[in-house]
């Protein structure tokens, strides 16, 4: 059993595990298990409206994924993610129906833009913070996702007249199509995976082809090193906290050129920037391994809606799964332990 | 209103926000002094502020006027065994500090949120019939100026709050334990050396940390909001450990920190209520203590030093 | 009874890995008992066993004729037993007074009772010659007085065995002469010692009896008195060993580093380089000799454009180098062995290969337009892994935490040589590594200045600076206080300069002033 192998197992592992937990949990709390994960499971394959909407679900969570996993690989915590999220998400909806006049293929893109710019720059005031006056990007981060929430909450009500919500977003600049909504009995579903994907290519493109690639790593395992050797350990602090904040921001456009097609005033954070760690953390920070882990959760929390109406189980059981199955990879160290004690017995040492 | 009304209005607000603060900031100090960092401090206090609820409601018949002291009572414990999913993890199977204890935030809001809808059927408990007194102390009340502003109608949880501060104070520098939990903290391998059992301290700190959390959200429940629901903690947890680090894991500057966040909290809610503050578009007030918490961390972290061995899983026989 | 130790037949694994088979070693009372071996011979970890950090596999233990088993350092202590570490455990932020009585406080109603401590310490620093200030913070005291202070940490719990880990490491020949008085003074007094050490000349010096120990196996003890260095370092590394490098003439030629009047500051302000004045030329080996402290560190920082320069100048090869960035001065001909190789010379969590690109993934063939070429770097790698014997798992994509320290050294040196530098600055290249990758690293070193190339060496080790220096330039207190030849000079003369006494003969000598 090779370390790539174990490697792999550890969060595997670590997702059966929470998954038996959560059983448990629905057993002691008096409700049916077995029905749970069917309810759960129906959420997420039961027709092609769920399969579409699940795809959906997964969309921003590969965007969050990849905010936190490429912060990750340069030795940063993003935990901002949900509120550059917010922000890009505020930023697309706005373009998308204040800009008018513009065919699609201008308008789109500059939405997608927008959202990835105030994204980023949300960041980049942290990167900022960490670089020049050594805040840590944790502490900071979480009160940007305050200060965002309540920021675009003031915005919204000021482009909505005092209402709840921004207007619809004009056509050009959505991401819906009638031949996905056709397909899959008018789910939400839209070209938005699209982007994911392709930001998943830019991600591995960046960090495993490119000089800054190589500079953001040496940055992030060694800043010792990598300021010896020449590179600015300020510089790519910032820029890797950008271009992390880049990610979340096209992930708040999903939500606003997508799946809801405007942005409306909350009540509290959206979830998603949470669970990117999650699904971070699962795929080992690696961009096909965010693959994985957005399908997991993104499918998780969308199969978890259908549990209170079929199961009559409340939606957060899947968080508490969510959060043992992080517990668990972070305690990744004894089930590697264990593996490898099971290794060596085999191999007759 | 002249300017001493508006500190008679705004003080006792400020302290009254500022008492969940402080008791969860110095549990935060114990668990940092002891080397492991915990973030969880919100996920702990929602769990806190949902059990001093919870309990409350179901025993008020049992404690009567007792019951907002016994609730912080099960708060307190309940809060030091939800911090062993961070205690495990950190100590015993070398998990990264940070990301266990975001696990812990998500962990506690979910638990917390799932308990509710599983008991009452919606998403928020009813309110609270028993709550805390609220009274004059005695003497101290009748100082002219001083007397209105700091000792009048005061909850007995403020007071609580800042004799934990003092406590803690006095049993981290002036005791065996203080100084072996400073040790660990500092230099664990010394303290090995020593004869310290390092695990040991290390989950005394964090289970210290849990307990007065669970105290501070219940604090919060029980005199802020007398009800629980998802937006009952938001953020308090995490400007506790701000007022951490503004106060220089000091125990008496933290309390002096989480007094200032108190007073800033305050203004964002009663502030519509005072002259020149009401003009202020809501907004402003409403981020003005994460700002305020973001500048305080640039302006002073300089000179601010953790317990140089925060955050690192102490490993036995590494050299 | 006749020893008061026996640690008989240990054995100690570390997953796998035997760090102490089968070894055997026997303390008697009142003896100062030397324990020999080469870096990672299993000398500390032994002694961890005795001291109780470690549980041994296999094996007895006897204290005083009983066999007893150690399960912890309190266990260690109540039997008398204390430990003088190499790396000093003491809490920086902490007084003498705490770090001392941590563990076991003096306590008057629950509150730790300092003035009592303060008294019991002082009187106790009085009785053994160890002279300490009790309220002091560990930050800001002497190397010399922390020593003194892990010494009265074993003393203040009674210990009558002590074990000095490798004690003379940071210290200057005149503290080691201290040392060995203190050393004395406690055998006096009725205590018996274990020194661990690899300094051959400390242990003809102290000891009354050595044990050897190579790779993990006890090699046997011999008596002092009837022995040599010679004998000692056989046994100790199991073959002849040279002790002086074989080099030839240098033949230096134009300048290619000049350091004028130097000034720097550290983070406070205060003065650290102190108008410094240094040069080097092709095809010599100029070492800097000098305590832990004295400005190396600065210096170095200072030329490789880490620190802000003050005032006074740096040339590189003529050019004006002063205050650049760190890579335009590598770009103007340096090469440097950083003397912490795992905060500036490696990225542990990289491979090898990734490591060798390091200071020119920029360039070609390594890079072209931003995109990197990681073929050309693995070419590289394997080249310079060939080339300079470095062992690894699996060769160039190991990761560099997997090397061993002499390993990844190795990787770094071969970096740095490849590169064709007109200066390699060597900052303690060979600390913590054993004697055969010593003798390599120093082959090396030598064949660069042979090649016509300039090598700077900075030591903490008087040996290897008398061995391969050229010229020795004697640093004290961020000055160059001196520069001598090794012929016309010796290690006591070396030691009152490293002290800052100035020479008293006033001999011809090479180079500037």
């Amino acid at each position: 059993m090779s370390n790539r192998v174990i490697n792999i197992l550890v969060p595997v592992i670590s997702v059966i595990i929470g998954l038996i937990v959560g059983a448990i949990v629905m057993a002691v709390s008096g409700y049916n298990a077995v029905d749970g994960y069917i309810a759960l499971w129906n959420g997420i394959f039961g027709d092609s409206y769920t399969i579409g909407e699940t795809i959906r679900q997964i969309t921003p969570y590969i965007l969050a994924g990849l905010a936190v996993a490429f912060a990750f690989r340069t030795g940063l915590f993003n935990i901002g993610v949900e509120g550059q999220l917010i922000m890009g998400w505020a930023a697309a909806a706005y373009v998308g129906y204040a800009v008018e006049g513009l065919p699609k293929f201008i308008h789109l893109p500059l939405a997608l833009i927008a959202a990835a710019l105030a994204g980023a720059f949300w960041a980049f005031i942290a990167g900022v913070l960490k670089a020049r006056f050594n805040v840590h990007e944790v502490i900071a981060t979480i009160m940007l996702n305050y200060i965002a929430l309540h920021v675009s909450n003031a915005l919204i009500k000021v482009w909505a007249d005092g209402g709840d919500k921004t207007q619809r977003i004009l056509e050009t600049a959505s991401l819906r199509s009638p031949f996905l909504e056709s397909m899959t009995q008018y789910s939400r579903l839209h070209w938005g995976i699209i982007v994911a994907l392709l930001m998943v290519v830019v991600m591995w493109f960046i960090l495993d082809k490119t000089t800054r690639g190589y500079e953001l790593k040496a940055v992030g395992f060694n800043h010792h090193a990598a300021e010896y050797s020449g590179m600015s350990v300020r510089r790519n602090i910032i820029l890797a906290m950008t271009i992390s904040g880049m990610f979340a921001g096209l992930g708040g456009a999903m939500e606003a050129l997508g799946t809801f097609e405007y942005v409306g005033i909350k009540g509290g954070f959206t979830g998603i920037g949470f669970d990117g760690i999650a699904v971070a953390l699962l795929g080992a920070n690696t961009p096909l391994g965010v693959i994985f882990g957005a399908t997991l959760f993104g499918s998780l929390q969308n199969g978890a809606l259908n549990m209170p109406n079929e199961a009559g189980i409340p939606t957060e059981i899947v968080s508490i799964i969510i959060a043992l199955i992080i517990f668990f990879v972070a305690s990744g160290y004894v089930i590697r332990v264990l593996l490898e004690k099971f290794n060596s017995k085999k191999e007759g040492k | 209103m002249s300017f001493l009304d508006v500190l008679y209005f705004i003080i006792p607000s400020a302290i009254f926000y500022a008492a969940p603060l402080i008791l969860a900031a110095i549990g935060a100090v114990f668990s940092e002094r002891s080397g492991v960092v915990n973030i969880g401090v919100e996920g702990i206090m929602v769990i806190g502020a949902f059990v001093g609820i919870v309990f409350n409601l179901f025993t008020v018949d049992v404690f009567g006027d007792f019951t907002p002291w016994a609730s912080l009572l099960a708060a307190l414990v309940i809060g030091a065994v939800f911090s062993l999913f961070l205690a495990i993890p950190a100590i015993s199977l070398r998990a990264d500090q940070t990301v266990t204890g975001v696990a812990l935030n998500l962990l506690g809001a979910a638990v917390a949120l799932f308990s509710v809808k599983l008991i009452f059927d919606k998403g928020q408990t009813e309110f609270i019939t028993e709550r805390f007194a609220r009274f004059d102390i005695p003497g101290l009340a009748s100082i002219p100026v001083l007397g209105p502003m700091f000792f009048h109608n005061v909850y007995g949880t403020s007071i609580l709050a800042i004799v934990v501060a003092i406590v803690a104070w006095f049993v981290i520098y002036k005791t065996p334990f203080g100084l072996r939990l400073r040790a660990v903290g500092e230099h664990p391998m010394a303290a090995d050396t020593m004869g310290i059992n390092v695990a040991r301290m290390r989950y005394i700190g964090v289970m210290i940390s849990g307990a007065l959390a669970g105290v501070g959200g219940a604090v919060y429940s029980l005199t802020i909001t007398n009800n629980f629901s998802h937006a009952t903690i938001s953020g308090q947890g995490f400007m506790a450990i701000a007022a951490m680090i503004f106060g220089k894991w000091h125990p008496l500057g933290t309390m002096g920190a989480a007094l200032f966040f108190g007073l800033a909290q305050a203004l964002s809610i009663v502030g519509g209520s005072i002259p020149y503050v009401q003009d202020i578009p809501n907004v402003f007030l409403l981020i003005l203590p994460y700002v305020l918490t973001i500048i305080a961390l640039a302006g002073f972290i300089g000179k601010a030093n953790a317990p140089k061995a925060s955050g690192i899983p102490y490993i036995k026989g590494q050299r | 009874m006749e020893y008061v130790i026996e640690m008989l037949g240990i054995r100690k694994e570390f997953g796998g890995f035997v760090a102490n088979n089968n070894i055997t070693l026997q303390l008697k009372k009142g003896e100062i008992h030397a324990l020999l071996g080469e870096n990672g011979a299993g000398k500390s970890t032994l002694m961890n066993v005795l001291f109780g950090l470690y549980q041994p596999e296999a094996g007895e233990i006897k204290v005083r004729g009983k066999s007893v088993k150690i399960t912890d350092p309190n266990v260690a202590n109540d039997l008398g037993i204390g430990m003088v570490h190499q790396h000093f455990m003491l809490v920086e932020n902490f007084t003498v007074t705490e770090n001392i009585i941590l563990g076991a406080e003096p306590t008057k109603g629950g509150i730790v009772n300092i003035k009592k401590a303060a008294n019991e310490i002082q009187a106790l620093s009085e009785k053994y010659g160890l002279d300490v200030d009790a309220n002091a913070k560990i930050q800001d005291i002497s190397v010399g007085m922390q020593q003194r202070v892990e010494i009265l940490k074993t003393l203040y719990r009674g210990a009558e065995i002590l074990i000095f880990d490798e004690p003379t490491a940071s210290l200057t020949p005149q503290e080691i002469t201290e040392l060995i008085q203190i050393m004395k003074r406690l055998i006096q007094e009725g205590k018996s010692i274990i020194i661990i050490t690899h300094k051959l000349k400390e242990i003809m010096d102290v000891s009354d009896r050595v044990t050897i120990i190579r790779k993990g196996e006890g090699i046997g003890t011999v008596v002092t008195a009837e022995t040599n260095t010679d004998q000692l370092a056989e046994m100790m590394v199991g073959r002849q060993v040279t002790f002086k490098t074989e080099k030839g003439p240098a033949n230096p030629t134009e300048e290619v580093l000049n350091v004028q009047d130097l000034v720097v500051l550290d983070y406070r302000g205060v003065e650290r380089i102190k108008k410094l004045n240094l040069t080097v030329r092709k095809g010599e080996i100029v070492g800097i000799a000098g305590i832990d402290g004295n400005g190396q560190t600065e210096l170095i920082e200072a030329i490789t454009g880490l620190r802000k320069i003050k005032s006074g100048k740096v040339l590189m090869n003529g050019q004006d180098v002063t205050n650049k960035k760190p890579r335009q001065i590598t770009e103007t001909g340096l090469g440097h062995i950083p003397s912490d190789r795992h905060k500036h010379g490696l990225v542990l969590d990289f491979t090898i290969g990734h490591n060798i690109a390091l200071q020119t993934y920029y360039q070609e063939p390594f890079s072209k337009m931003s995109i990197m070429n990681y073929k050309e770097v693995s070419k590289k790698a394997k080249q310079i892994i060939e080339e300079f014997d470095v062992r690894s798992g699996h060769g160039e994509a190991s990761l560099a935490r997997s090397l061993s320290g002499g390993n990844q050294q190795k990787a770094i040196i071969g970096r740095e040589i490849d590169r064709n530098p007109d200066l390699l600055i060597a900052a303690l290249p060979t600390r913590g590594l054993d004697v055969g990758a010593i003798e390599f690293i120093h082959k090396r070193l030598i064949e660069q200045r042979d090649k016509g190339k300039a090598v700077l060496l900075i030591s903490f080790e008087l040996d290897e600076v008398m061995n391969v220096s050229d010229r020795i330039a004697v640093i004290h207190d961020g000055e160059i206080l001196d520069i001598v030849e090794p012929k016309e000079t010796n290690e006591q003369e070396l030691g009152l300069l490293m002290a800052g006494e100035k020479r008293k003969s006033a001999g011809a000598v090479k180079g500037d002033e």
